[in-house]
């Protein structure tokens, strides 16, 4: 039997005050492992549905299981199994990388000694380390992107749900960031990424899922999407399923 | 542990960054300390040590007027400079200001004669009361034309009030002599000799001036005492212009969202935030206090004596630090963005200390607000630090105005994290 990492079932969920369901019934596997994409147009509740697999939302009809467990009756033990790259920056602009992740991996979790480490690694691998005791709020954005992506898997996460995380960067540091997240995949992280990069999301998703109104619409393997056989690729697909009138007013 | 550990070094590391906030809760408090301190100083000196200049222009030509002058210069209090008789109001009011005069007195032309008459009067009564003469007494003398009394605008009323009662004892000592005398005369028609005179009216019970206090010291307390502790309490509350806003930020920014997906409760990050501050509020304490004991001394203001009970200071200021971080907080979690924060923050702490007895004396204000001044944290840290410095108290004897402020420093914790549950933020 597959093991999956995401088991979403039947959830719904509506923000306080608000009539219409922001989350409809949806049911959603993710396999342990998987690089998958979320997508949607804006306010399809991409987002929420983050939001909830992470704990930042709480929800009270379905349940959402991470590697097995439920999320709502493991709140604490469950955020130990996932990293969360938000997409604003999520660091104090005050502090350096070393001291950023200093405070965030003794928050994980993590001894001094292994914060020591991976940080070594992290900043080496994503090109920080001359830049290692400088205020990252003086940072480019590709740097800060890159800051707040070390951050997000300093504890070496099962899951990493990442949302957005090459928005308005460089072509040079969306590649290291692509090719950072390939390698933490295939050393066994699950990736869980949400863009509206979709060219980006071809590069890197194994499987994607379209959600649109709070239900999910598509979800399949990359390669057995009969649009991608045509030259309007993920984005004709998009646009065939979700229409071309603006969503955000 | 660690995390907590972790948390302390990332809140020092912010916090010495944040230049303004660092600013704010050490320079504002030292400067209000020193000038607020200078300019009361220079008042109790104007009040106690200086005289005040007093211009006299005298119209009279009689004893009595000679006398009240001479009554004047003994109360010690005024320097006297005498003006010609032939000046009007106007002139007079030019000579106030060409010799920096804040006060001037005329004296009107006719006074002698009428304190005389004033005072043969109220013999010939006394003498018809006590049977002694058949001589019949005005019912009341002629009305006398007051002394006139001009004042520069810039003397408060409190103080004008205490020149018009030393005068009015210049006044009344010289109407004394004046029936006295002619009382005697009256009597046994001879001048009343000098020696008794002066023993009955000069010869005054003395009036012995004792601060007290428990200690038993006597130390007389100044601008310094009074100054100094509420000063620092009110730098303490101002905490809230860094902290509150630095909560706020930490809300709205992303390493909030971070934070909440993190396997670690927000209170160790509250709970990093009050021992970084409570640190703030006690380098200000020692800062503040190092200034008073060492600094004013050098810049001519009176030093500041530290209280006998150094442990009871120390628990006094922890109390009072914990209760403003505590406020700070509170005002943290509530505001939704930094301008709130900082502006109910500033106002909030200049209200409370306005009712708290920090910018006005408590037992100044009207007794309908005295209940309100029992809610002001900054009142019950004042009357703490007052039982110390003042009374030179110990511990124990603040413990009723210390247990109220620890009291409302736990009510504002309680509310604090309160409404972080309620918030889903805990």
């Amino acid at each position: 039997m597959e093991k999956l990492a995401v088991h979403i079932e039947n959830l719904r969920f509506r923000y306080p005050g608000q009539s219409n369901m922001c989350i409809a019934n949806l049911n959603l596997k993710v396999a342990d492992g998987e690089r998958f994409g979320l997508f949607g147009p804006n306010g399809a509740g991409k987002t929420t549905l983050m939001h909830l697999m992470t704990g930042l939302l709480s929800f009270d009809e379905g349940s959402i299981r991470l590697l097995g467990q439920e999320v709502k009756h493991h709140p604490m033990a469950m955020k130990k199994l996932f990293g969360f790259v938000p997409q604003d920056f999520s660091f104090y602009h005050e502090l350096s990388p070393v001291e950023n992740l200093a405070f965030f991996g003794a928050w994980a979790g993590l001894r001094k000694q292994e914060i020591r480490t991976r940080t070594i690694e992290l900043l080496e691998v994503l090109g920080l380390t001359d830049v290692r005791d400088k205020q990252v709020g003086t940072f480019s954005g590709g740097m800060k992107r890159r800051v707040n992506l070390a951050i997000g898997v300093i504890h070496k996460p099962r899951i990493l749900f990442l949302d957005e995380p090459t928005v308005g960067v460089d072509v040079q540091t969306r590649h290291a960031i692509i090719h950072y997240l390939k390698v933490l995949n295939h050393n066994g992280t699950t990736l869980i990424y949400t863009s509206h990069q979709l060219g980006e999301a071809e590069e890197l998703c194994e499987k994607v899922a379209l959600i649109d109104e709070g239900e999910i619409i598509i979800h399949e393997f990359l390669h057995k999407l009969p649009s991608l056989q045509h030259e309007n690729g993920l984005e004709g697909l998009f646009l065939n399923l979700t229409g071309k009138a603006f969503r955000d007013l | 542990m660690f995390k907590l550990w972790a948390t302390i070094i990332k809140d020092f590391h912010i916090l010495t960054r944040d230049r303004v906030g660092l600013t704010l809760m050490f320079v504002m408090p030292i400067l209000l300390v020193v000038i607020i301190t200078s300019i009361q100083a220079s008042t109790f000196d104007l009040v106690n040590d200086n005289k005040v200049p007093l211009l006299l222009c005298n119209k009279d030509k009689g004893e009595a007027s000679v006398q009240l002058v001479q009554a004047i210069r003994k109360i010690g209090m005024f320097a006297l400079t005498e003006v010609p008789a032939t000046l009007d109001e106007k002139q007079l009011a030019d000579q106030m200001t060409d010799k920096d005069a804040l006060l001037a007195i005329t004296i009107p032309g006719d006074f002698s004669t009428k304190i005389k008459e004033k005072a043969k009067n109220i013999s010939d009564r006394a003498l018809n009361d006590f049977g002694l003469s058949e001589q019949a007494a005005k019912a009341k003398p002629d009305a006398m034309e007051p002394l006139a009394l001009y004042y520069h605008p810039v003397l408060q009323e409190s103080y004008r009030a205490s020149i018009q009662g030393a005068l009015r004892s210049a006044l009344q000592l010289v109407e004394s002599k004046q029936i006295l005398q002619t009382l005697y005369f009256a009597i046994n028609e001879k001048q009343l000799p000098a020696a008794l005179e002066n023993d009955i009216i000069n010869d005054q019970v003395a009036i012995n001036e004792i601060p007290v206090s428990k200690d038993g010291s006597r130390r007389i307390p100044n601008a310094t005492q009074h100054n100094i502790p509420a000063w620092t309490i009110f730098g303490m509350f101002f905490i809230v212009i860094s902290l509150g806003s630095n909560i706020v930020r930490e809300k709205l920014s992303g390493s909030f969202v971070r934070l909440k997906t993190l396997p670690t409760n927000y209170l160790v990050a509250l709970f990093s935030k009050q021992v970084i501050y409570l640190g703030v509020s006690m380098a200000q304490v020692v800062v503040i206090f190092s200034i008073g004991v060492w600094l004013f001394p050098l810049i001519g203001l009176p030093k500041l004596n530290l209280p006998s009970d150094l442990f009871g200071l120390l628990v006094v200021s922890l109390i009072c630090g914990w209760c403003a971080v505590s406020y700070a907080i509170c005002v943290g979690v509530f505001a939704q963005t930094q301008e709130q924060a900082n502006g109910f923050g500033a106002v909030s702490i200049v209200i409370l200390a306005a009712i708290g007895g920090i910018l006005v004396p408590s037992f100044a204000m009207p007794a309908s607000f005295q209940w309100l001044m029992k809610l002001s944290p900054l009142h019950w840290g004042l009357e703490s630090y007052y039982k110390l410095f003042l009374e030179g108290g110990q511990l124990g004897d603040g413990l009723m105005n210390i247990l109220p402020l620890l009291g409302i420093t736990l009510l504002i914790q309680l509310i604090a994290i309160s409404a972080l549950k309620q918030k889903n933020l805990i």
